[in-house]
């Protein structure tokens, strides 16, 4: 692992490593100092502390200087609650993410929309998944789970990442948008595209990224003109074409809202897949209670997406001047709720620090976020994890990690590429 | 006190007995009645605790805010008696409120 980080560090530009917090003592660095937005610290796991340090003593905390310029980190739960239910004062144009968009690579998605048009947008391809429909798909999805978990070696290791949580969520989205089922690792590819740092491994640069964004564009204008052609079916792609908010979209908005979700369903699942496996073998004493008792998995899985936080943060920009946690916003600020830290405040959740499967209230966390942006697939992933664990639960008595498990190089994308696992059959 | 009743989607009944001042969300919660998630606690920014509010009762569980009405336009299942139970505020002219719960909350 440490010898990965150098090779890391030392791949770095000058100008990454500038803005590095990796190494520091979070606690004695100047306060004013520490910066969120660095994927450093997040890709060697070290952001704890430095989010925690931020709740003590600087809860609404303004970096001047960053890589990504001036922004405030919102770090307690009830101060991100205020900012994520107030989109009359902190809007999500033009974009969620940290780095401005004239800067970067940016489409046009609802969720970097405000009222009305994000309702009207989000309101087409809500009921994919939603619970109606979820119903229909419980079967498939099980069906999945047991192919996957039944073809998987025993008693030698080999990469959770890799053949379990990438492949079930890439099946699965495979099937929201009926696309080629052959062809869904184009999926996987496009979703890592655009999320990815330019350099960190999955593309080299922002033009490589966007010949992947084309490609994209391509195959899915492929479908969409089969589908608007054909009568209204259940998958997102004939959803959009058909839906009276959508069907007129420029083809740049029909790629963002594409890419939109298929991130929201790749990465994320993908992670609190990985994640949990991971939480289940730093506690044992609560991969004993899952073992005892199965009837918990569904309060579990909402404990392992707040424990994962697959999403570390989302940003707001104000829109006006306002006050929070005793500070001065001004208007055009950029604004960012870190889920990540917010999932951990001892003020609102009790025992916060530890992983509890049994926990009370265990669905009130911030994974999600709440208000107008909330979710839209949070149901569909909570039924992924929870049948993944049922069928889990039913073959082996335990999903070992035997190594060091491999963190994503982002400070948005809260997940690994590499998780070795060794697998103890029942019996 | 007002005596409310939570009838589920499968037609089983729970009657529960609430201290005027609380939330409908809160009634239901404290004494188990399922189909209810309240995600958020009782901060009117999830609807997952939507009830369907028997029609003779629409005129006296107040007014839909506009924040209510954002998160609930945005459920699949919306009726025209939906509502947040989190922002229905109990108090003795409740007594004898009916409330149905969807299949799923979301």
């Amino acid at each position: 692992m440490s010898e990965n980080l150098t090779e890391m560090r030392a791949s770095e530009s000058p100008e990454q490593s500038r803005w590095s917090m990796v190494g520091k003592d979070p606690w004695t660095m100047p306060i004013e100092k520490i910066d969120l937005s660095h994927p450093g610290i997040w890709h060697t796991n070290e952001f704890l502390p430095f989010l925690e340090r931020l709740r003590k003593e600087d809860p609404v905390h303004f970096c001047a200087e960053s890589a990504v310029g001036p922004y405030w980190s919102v770090t307690k739960y009830s101060d991100i609650m205020e900012v994520d239910t107030s989109p009359h004062i902190y809007s999500s144009e033009p974009t969620v993410g940290i780095i401005d968009s004239y800067e970067e690579f940016t489409l046009p998605m609802f969720i970097a929309m405000d009222p009305p048009k994000h309702d009207d947008q989000r309101r087409i391809a809500q009921p994919v998944v939603a619970p109606a429909n979820l119903k229909r798909l419980e079967s498939i999805i099980r069906e999945r789970v047991c192919n996957i978990l039944d073809g998987l070696p025993v008693n030698e290791e080999f990469d959770w990442v890799k053949h379990v949580s990438v492949e079930l969520t890439t099946q699965m989205l495979a099937t929201l948008f009926d696309f080629p089922f052959e062809d869904r690792y184009k999926l996987t590819f496009w979703s890592d595209a655009a999320t990815a740092i330019p350099g960190a491994g999955v593309v080299n640069s922002n033009e490589e990224r966007w010949a992947a964004m084309e490609e994209c564009l391509q195959v899915f204008t492929g479908l969409w003109n089969e589908r608007v052609n054909a009568e209204p079916s259940s998958d997102l792609v004939s959803m959009l074409a058909h839906g009276e908010a959508t069907r007129n979209m420029p083809p740049m908005e029909y790629l963002g809202n594409i890419i939109l979700l298929i991130v929201g369903g790749n990465d994320t699942t993908r992670n609190s897949i990985s994640g949990g496996v991971l939480a289940l073998n730093e506690n044992p004493a609560e991969y004993d209670k899952l073992r005892a008792n199965h009837g918990i998995i569904p309060n579990m899985v909402s404990e392992i997406i707040r424990w994962q936080t697959p999403l570390a943060y989302m940003r707001r920009t104000a829109l006006v001047d306002a006050e929070l946690g005793g500070k001065q916003i001004k208007a055009g600020d950029k604004v960012v709720m870190w889920y990540a830290s917010g999932n951990r405040d001892e003020e609102a959740i009790d025992r916060a620090n530890e992983f509890l499967i049994d926990r009370e209230k265990a669905r009130q966390h911030l994974s999600f976020g709440f208000g107008l942006h909330r979710c839209m697939g949070n149901r569909l992933a909570e039924m992924q994890l929870r049948i993944l664990w049922e069928e889990i639960m039913q073959r082996f008595h335990k999903v070992e990690v035997v190594g060091e498990p491999q963190r994503v190089y982002s400070s948005f994308v809260k997940g690994y590429t590499h998780l070795p696992v060794r697998l103890h059959p029942l019996n | 006190m007002a005596k409310i009743r939570f009838i589920e989607h499968t037609g089983e009944e729970h009657e529960v007995e609430a201290q005027a001042g609380g939330s409908v969300m809160l009634a239901a919660l404290t004494n188990g009645v399922p189909g209810i998630d309240a995600d958020c606690g009782g901060a009117c920014s999830c609807a997952t605790c939507h009830v369907y509010v028997q029609e003779d009762w629409l005129d006296k569980v107040g007014e839909i805010s506009p924040t209510e009405e954002a998160m609930l336009s945005l459920s699949t299942d919306r009726q025209d008696n939906s509502r947040l139970s989190c922002q229905i505020e109990i108090t003795d002219e409740l007594d004898g409120l009916v409330v149905t719960t969807p299949e799923f909350q979301f």
